[in-house]
This record gives structure tokens, C-alpha cells and sequence, in this order.
């Protein structure tokens, strides 16, 4: 059979009762109680077969319907009955909902400020966050992203080469620094400029965090937009400070 | 002297960025009583009534401010480079239950909704349109919510008082709407409590955070 099903969006069961009711033109204070369970329980079916996940609210809801249901089949509900109509149970949340929903729309259509009016000054619109106050110091994942723009750059060789490790972070840590001995304040991009592949760039950084690590060096950022420098902190004078991972001088 | 004290209350208004109470006014006036300055006030709103002004003044939470009408809102948030404030149609209803319930707390507002508004409570919060105002004396301690006066301020409101009342919907079928405008407005439940009934009511629970 082929049919085709614009299904809504709801957002809960008392939507999808809300929608029923619409769409069949009832009275919420005299719901076809058998009728409505029904199609409330296909449209749960349709939403399953469609994949949407279902909530455990609508669940609630299709056992509360059938037991209304099932509790106006039963003999003795006459007219004039001291109790109460069972679909009271769901007509009460449903007009309360429904009157909510109402004043939801009328609220929406007011004078908005900062769809609407506006008012002198700042602040004045429900969309704007306080300002994040940029941090001058710079954090892993600025350091992250400068390592990719600098890993970017290469990208025009990029392949897959496995080989022999050829750098060790120990190198790299003592290139730096003698690239520092040279110059004592320099680019964060400096320091890959002679590297070769993608593995000796990764090395590099380890270098660098490495060194970050043992305080040998200071990265910083002027300001918010420039670019990221490295400056030496260790003694020109005593230049055996980096000891390698076998205790000899670097 | 009289046309002076309305020029000062207008400087005043023109360079706030909030609604100001005829208590702050009063505070930056030497020897001014309120029914002047009320006075005043009127005439003001008054002018930019008849002048054919781009801007009204406005009472909003229990003060004053000076807006731009309507009309001019295109131009303005072209000028400003950001689109219309807006929030979704789930997170409208669920600022008006809570605005109309309040003090609420979330199990109440998912009652109505049937589903989980933790992200929406969230953007509430985050836009400062709901502010937490205590914890409810249940298992778990669960939060409980209010608006705020950035809430009343937003939605063009003087008070929780004035709110749009519910209305009482007897049948419906043809449409809500046509259903509801015919029937008489019934005070809603929000209304009958004070904000400063909320505000005490809450006081206590506030301290034990």
C-alpha cells in the first residue's frame, strides 16, 4: 500500500493529543475516547516505523488513554453517576496545556526587544552573551591550532611514508635551542622551517611542548591576533641546561 | 522651571540603559516629589506621541525607557549587523509556563511539555530571561525557576501582573483561536501572586543554596 504521511513536528504526547483533537474536530470536554486512543496509538507506530525515538512520556500517555478507554466500556457509567468522566483526566492537562500554549503565542507577538523596539544603549537584546574576555596567555588548543596552519602549509606533500624514525625529541629539543641561542625571541613558525615531512613536524612540537614542560622556553602572544613567539628563559652564559635523557650535556 | 524638570528626566532617560523607576529619577532631582515627576513623565510621553517621534516611552518593568517603534526595526538591526532576537516555539512555551507557574520546578514544566527541557532551561538561563530562585524542599532538592526583570523587560511587560491573562476555553474544534476570543478571560494563576510574595515566599530557600 503507498501512501504518503506529512508527519509534524510534536514535542510531546499532549501535542500529538492536541493535534488529533484538531484534526478531528472534537470537543476536548467530550473526546471520542476510543477513537482518539486509536489514532494516538498509530501515529506512535508511524513514528516508530520512521525511526523517530519515542519517549517514554508518550508511552504513558497511550496506557493512560487505553485505560480511560477501557474504564468507559465498563457497565454502570450512567447518566447522573456520582463519578467523575474519566476523560477528565486527560481534558484537564490538555485545556491547561492548551491555554499555556496560547499565552506562549500571544507572548511571542508582543514588542519584542531586539526583534521589535529597541532601546538606547547595550545590552538591550535578549541575544547577546557577555563579551569572552580574551586570555592573553596562550592555551594548548591555540598552540593546537597554530601546529595545524603550520601542518596545513605542507599539505602539497602529503604522503604516506613509513620509515625509520629519524628525529627524536631530544634533537629536535637541542635544534631549538640552538635556534634560540641565535635569536632569543622567535616565531613559533621558525621553528619547523627546515622540516621535512609530517613526522618531523609532530616531533618538533613535542619538542616544543618539551621544552615548555621544563620551563626553557616562554610562548607567548603579544596580542589576541599576532602571531605566537617563543623566547628563551634559560642562562646564555650556562649553556648546559638541557640534559638529554642520558645525563650528558646537550 | 516646570518645562526644566522635564528636559533633566529626559537627559536621564535618553542616557540610561535601563528602564529607570520614578524612585531613581527622583533620586538624581533635588526636592522633587513624585507626583511632579509623574506629571512630567506624562508630558514627555505625550510629546513623543504627537510629535510623529521614531522612538515612544515606554513602561517597562516598573520603570521607564525610551524605544524605537516598531515600524523602524528593519533599519535598526541592519544598523546593529545582528539578526532579531527570537527564541523557538518550544522555548517560548516553556518560558510561558514558567512565567505563569512560577515558582516552578522542572519536573512541573516537563509535566506540561512531556519532554526533556534540560537544553531549553539552559538558553533560558544563558539569555537571562529565567533565573533560578531557590531549591524545593524534595528528594533530589530540585531547582526552582522564575522570570526575570530582563524577562519583563523583553516581552514589553510593566509586571508578572501584567501577563496576558489564560483564557478559558470551553469547546474547541473550529480552531482555538475563534474558540478562546469568544469566551471570558479568566485570571491566570501567576497573577494572583505578588512579585513580592515570590520574592519572600523564595527568600528563605535562596540561603540554604
Amino acid at each position: 500500500m503507498d501512501y504518503n504521511v506529512k508527519l509534524e513536528m510534536f514535542e510531546g504526547p499532549l501535542d500529538l493529543l492536541l493535534h488529533l483533537i484538531h484534526k478531528n474536530e472534537v470537543d476536548i470536554f467530550d473526546i471520542p475516547i476510543s477513537s482518539i486512543a486509536d489514532q494516538y496509538l498509530d501515529y506512535l507506530e508511524l513514528m516508530k516505523s520512521l525511526e523517530m525515538s519515542i519517549a517514554g512520556d508518550f508511552l504513558v500517555m497511550a496506557s493512560t488513554l487505553i485505560h480511560i478507554k477501557s474504564r468507559m466500556l465498563l457497565p454502570g457509567r450512567n447518566e447522573g453517576d456520582e463519578e467523575e468522566d474519566p476523560r477528565l483526566e486527560i481534558a484537564r492537562p490538555l485545556l491547561e496545556y492548551m491555554q499555556l500554549k496560547e499565552v506562549a503565542q500571544e507572548l511571542s507577538e508582543r514588542k519584542i526587544l531586539g526583534r521589535d523596539v529597541f532601546a538606547r544603549g547595550v545590552g538591550t537584546s535578549f541575544d547577546e552573551y557577555p563579551d569572552m574576555v580574551p586570555k592573553p596567555d596562550v592555551t594548548l588548543f591555540q598552540l593546537i591550532d597554530a601546529f595545524r596552519r603550520v601542518v596545513a602549509l605542507g599539505e602539497g606533500q602529503r604522503s604516506l611514508k613509513v620509515s625509520l624514525e629519524k628525529w627524536s625529541v631530544k634533537d629536535k629539543v637541542e635544534s631549538i635551542i640552538a635556534l634560540l641561542r641565535e635569536k632569543s625571541d622567535i616565531f613559533f613558525e621558525e621553528i619547523f622551517a627546515k622540516n621535512q615531512d609530517i613526522s618531523e613536524l609532530v616531533v618538533t612540537f613535542l619538542a616544543l611542548l618539551e621544552l615548555v614542560h621544563m620551563g626553557l622556553i616562554k610562548v607567548f602572544q603579544p596580542s589576541h591576533q599576532s602571531r605566537i613567539r617563543l623566547s628563551a628563559c634559560f642562562d646564555e652564559s650556562n649553556p648546559s641546561v638541557y640534559r638529554g635523557e642520558d645525563g650528558k650535556t646537550a | 522651571m516646570e518645562k526644566q524638570l522635564k528636559l533633566i528626566i529626559e537627559s536621564l532617560l535618553f542616557a540610561a540603559d535601563k528602564p529607570l523607576r520614578v524612585r531613581d529619577i527622583q533620586e538624581c532631582l533635588a526636592d522633587t516629589g513624585l507626583p511632579e515627576i509623574a506629571e512630567a513623565m506624562e508630558t514627555l510621553r505625550h510629546e513623543y506621541e504627537t510629535m510623529d517621534r521614531s522612538f515612544a516611552l515606554k513602561e517597562v518593568a516598573e520603570g521607564y525607557q525610551i524605544r524605537t517603534r516598531p515600524d523602524y526595526a528593519p533599519y535598526v538591526l541592519r544598523m546593529t549587523k545582528r539578526s532579531a532576537a527570537r527564541l523557538s516555539a518550544a522555548a517560548m512555551e516553556t518560558l510561558a509556563i514558567i512565567a505563569y507557574k512560577q515558582p516552578v520546578i522542572r519536573q512541573e514544566i516537563e509535566q506540561f511539555r512531556g519532554v526533556d527541557t534540560g537544553g531549553i532551561l539552559r538558553t533560558l538561563l544563558e539569555k537571562n530571561l529565567i533565573r533560578i530562585m531557590g531549591r524545593k524542599h524534595l528528594p533530589g532538592r530540585p531547582l526552582i525557576y522564575g522570570t526575570t526583570r530582563k524577562f519583563l523587560e523583553v516581552f514589553d511587560l510593566n509586571s508578572l501582573e501584567s501577563l496576558p491573562k489564560l483564557k478559558e476555553i470551553k469547546e474547541f474544534g473550529i480552531g482555538e483561536a475563534q474558540a478562546t476570543q469568544t469566551h471570558e478571560s479568566k485570571t491566570p494563576a501567576a497573577s494572583t501572586v505578588q512579585e513580592e510574595a515570590v520574592k519572600t515566599k523564595t527568600g528563605g530557600k535562596n540561603s540554604q543554596f
